[in-house]
């Protein structure tokens, strides 16, 4: 049992959180809206390759594995950082487990989007109707891979990309949200029948798993920034933070957070070792840490008082995305009554 | 990173199960549960007599040459066999604070006698007006020639019944800090002044009001010095953490109803855990027991690393005690009107555990720090949020 990082692993965070300091403080982020992508930004964690940190290096990625992923994701969580890469992260991998490199047409797009070249996404929800409605990146990537039916395709979007987004739909979150049109001229079978169902499901439960460490660095963040707050606000004579109050409230969120941590990175852990829980503790860290990390950012907002509500203080930015990002795999009810299904509906399962 | 539990107790892990099978009858566990006294004393004469109790001491303090992680692993196939060993964990606590604390003859009047099984001990610290603030006890002990007197009550004195003495905090000095002037004192519990008065709980446990009339003991009965009271029960609450077979309360009834939802039909052919409005409860249940499992598992890593596991101890125990309380409370909710039914009644969905589970829920979130002190101990040295009482 080790329940910490290894040396490499936090040379990594360091770097992220130290480069991210400098290139993604909120004001970066507040320039970013209403799209919520910053292209330059985007470039860079392309050059660095971090969203291809778990592809194998024989793809042209990192070697690396969903721990490394999701401490990437955890510092883009924690910055707000205007840039898709757990979508991206997500798609690198299926590209690369279902494309094979000699293929003609589609080992070139597998290793441009691995490269950086290209922005691809996934879409968690299934087309309904060849729609592919609001894919988190739709709006800023080349490639989108969508579930239509029992196909996986690819689908190439030639009028959108990171320098050519197409028009955000305002969206509660910020984000580069948009509608994916599956049409048989832009798009290529990935994989059929049960393969791909199989392969959406996996990139879903990546998606749940990497989502979850972002909103553990947002939700993080957000406890701090009400800590400061009320560690510096005073009302009737004394600092806001001395009221028991709002010290319970704050020692909840920690716990529900510290818990989201290890949950996320149990999860992680459990993706490298292909444990065949692995699928059920993404879900459950993804929903736990949703639920935490919108907590946290609520109660924080809340003990800023009136500043809390105005635009101006940064805590509105994050209590925004605590909401919105999870929300991109539809209600969480249902997703907590689908894990007990999958986890208690077989007997010995 | 390795999430894998790794099981330090392995290598004795059959040979407990066979001293549990050859030893211990299983109608201790109904016993237990019937009469709400969490100690047989039957048994704790069989782990005395085959050294289990002495595991790990030294041979001049009465100690045994077996295997402490062996000793381990018995207490912990009895607790999976429904059999506590309450008295046993207070005992434990107090003869260690006596190993680091106690004088010479302190040490050899009551460790021996302890590991042999001959004498058990109970905690005297909270009192009728004092729960959680400990250290306002008003129980007085006056200084008289070579001799203490010995005056008040205490609650929650669980166990009592069977010790032979009562590890009892007393006020020396009313005039000091009120941390500043209690004292330790061992109260053999055949004091003439002395008495006891049982006092039975929602979920069935039983314990006791204990009474102090001019009860009169020497001074080698005090433990640590004058005034000192409160720091010797520090080295106790260490003790506390370290001690076999606690940590059996909040164990999560999410798997036991899982499955009785997955068997369970209900009229028109579906199972229990068919219905989305069930299945949503049982999913955050089984997350809720994972993010338990987690925070357990960083204090033992923590532990195993050498660190004493302080406020991540506290958000384990608040965490998953308030979670036992909520789960119950679903469970009920789903059962419904059979929800009701106590183990008592026939047919009791899960012979009335879950019901009986509501009840001793009710506790976790009350003993060994309530969560509104462990709330408190999080803001202030996890947060680093200002104290918001004072010590008076």
């Amino acid at each position: 049992m080790d329940l910490g990082f290894s040396d490499e692993q936090e040379a990594l965070r360091d770097t992220l959180r130290a480069f991210l300091d400098k290139e993604s403080p909120t004001t970066v982020v507040r320039a970013s809206e209403p799209l919520g992508f910053d292209a330059g930004l985007w470039g860079r964690f392309a050059d660095m390759g971090l969203a291809a940190i778990a592809v194998p290096e024989e793809r042209g990625g990192g070697g690396g594995g969903f721990v490394e992923l999701a401490v990437v994701a955890e510092s883009v969580g924690r910055h707000l950082a205007p840039v898709p890469l757990v979508e991206a992260a997500v798609a690198n991998l299926l590209l690369t487990s279902l494309v094979d490199g000699s293929d003609p047409e589609l080992g070139p797009l597998a290793a441009q989007a691995v490269a950086g070249e290209l922005l691809a996404t996934v879409a968690p929800r299934p087309a309904s109707n060849g729609v592919a409605r609001l894919v988190p990146a739709g709006a800023v990537a080349d490639l989108v891979i969508v579930l239509n039916g029992d196909e996986l395709l690819l689908v190439r979007q030639p009028d959108r990309g990171p320098d050519t987004p197409a028009a955000a739909v305002p969206n509660l979150g910020t984000q580069p949200l948009a509608d994916c049109r599956v049409d048989a001229g832009s798009s290529v079978v990935l994989a059929q029948g049960p393969e791909a169902v199989a392969a959406h499901e996996r990139a879903r439960r990546q998606w749940e798993l990497l989502t979850g460490a972002a909103l553990v660095g947002l939700g993080e963040r957000a406890l701090e920034i009400g800590v400061e707050y009320v560690l510096q606000r005073r009302a009737f004579g004394v600092l806001v933070g001395s009221f028991q109050a709002i010290q319970h409230r704050l020692a909840d969120v920690v716990t529900n957070m510290d818990g989201a941590r290890l949950l996320a990175y149990e999860a992680a852990w459990a993706h490298d070792e292909n444990l065949p829980e692995a699928g059920t503790l993404a879900t459950m860290a993804f929903l736990f840490a949703a639920e935490s990390a919108f907590r946290t950012a609520s109660e924080s907002l809340h003990f800023h008082g009136g500043y809390g509500y105005t635009l101006e203080y940064d805590i509105q930015l994050y209590f925004r995305r605590a909401k919105a990002w999870p929300l991109a795999a539809g209600d969480p009810r249902g997703a907590y009554a689908q894990l007990a299904q999958r986890l208690f509906a077989t007997k010995g399962a | 990173m390795d999430f894998r539990e790794f099981d330090e107790l392995a290598a004795h892990r059959a040979a407990a199960r066979a001293w549990v099978e050859k030893n211990v009858r299983p109608e201790w566990a109904d016993e237990q549960h019937r009469s709400g006294t969490h100690q047989t004393p039957e048994l704790h004469g069989l782990l005395a007599r085959d050294g289990i109790l002495g595991a790990g001491w030294p041979a001049e303090l009465g100690g045994s040459d077996v295997d402490p992680g062996f000793a381990r692993a018995v207490f912990e196939e009895l607790i999976d066999a429904g059999i506590a060993g309450e008295g046993w964990v207070t005992t434990a606590m107090v003869i260690n604070t006596i190993k680091d604390l106690g004088t010479e003859e302190q040490k050899r009047t009551y460790i021996p006698a302890a590991l042999r099984g001959e004498i058990l001990i109970a905690l005297g610290y909270s009192e009728p007006d004092s729960g959680s603030d400990a250290a306002a006890a008003k129980t007085a002990a006056v200084r008289d020639g070579d001799t203490w007197l010995i005056n008040g009550q205490k609650m929650f004195t669980s166990t009592a019944q069977l010790c032979s003495h009562v590890f009892v905090l007393a006020r020396t000095n009313p005039d000091a800090p009120k941390h500043k002037g209690l004292t330790m004192f061992l109260v053999p519990t055949d004091s003439e002044g002395y008495e006891l008065q049982p006092i039975h709980t929602l979920g069935g446990q039983r314990t006791n009001a204990t009474f102090y009339s001019d009860v009169r003991v020497p001074d080698s009965a005090r433990l640590g010095g004058v005034d000192e009271g409160w720091s010797v029960m520090h080295v106790a609450l260490v003790y506390e953490r370290a001690a076999p077979g606690t940590g059996a309360i909040e164990q999560t009834p999410t798997e036991s109803f899982a499955a009785w939802a997955r068997e369970t039909r209900r009229p028109d052919g579906s199972t229990v855990l068919d219905d989305p409005l069930v299945a949503e409860r049982i999913g955050r249940m089984a997350v809720d027991a994972e993010v338990a499992r987690v925070l357990s598992l960083r204090i033992r890593w923590l532990a195993q690393k050498g660190e004493m596991p302080g406020v991540e101890g506290s958000m384990w125990k608040m965490f998953a005690t308030e979670a036992a309380q909520r789960h119950h409370s679903d469970i009920l909710d789903i059962l419904g009107a059979e929800g009701v039914l106590t183990p008592e009644a026939e047919g009791a969905p899960g012979a009335g555990k879950y019901e009986h589970g509501l009840r001793t829920a009710v506790v976790g979130t009350i003993y060994g720090g309530t969560s509104e002190i462990i709330r408190e101990i999080i803001a202030e040295r996890r947060l680093g949020l200002p104290k918001n009482r004072s010590n008076r």
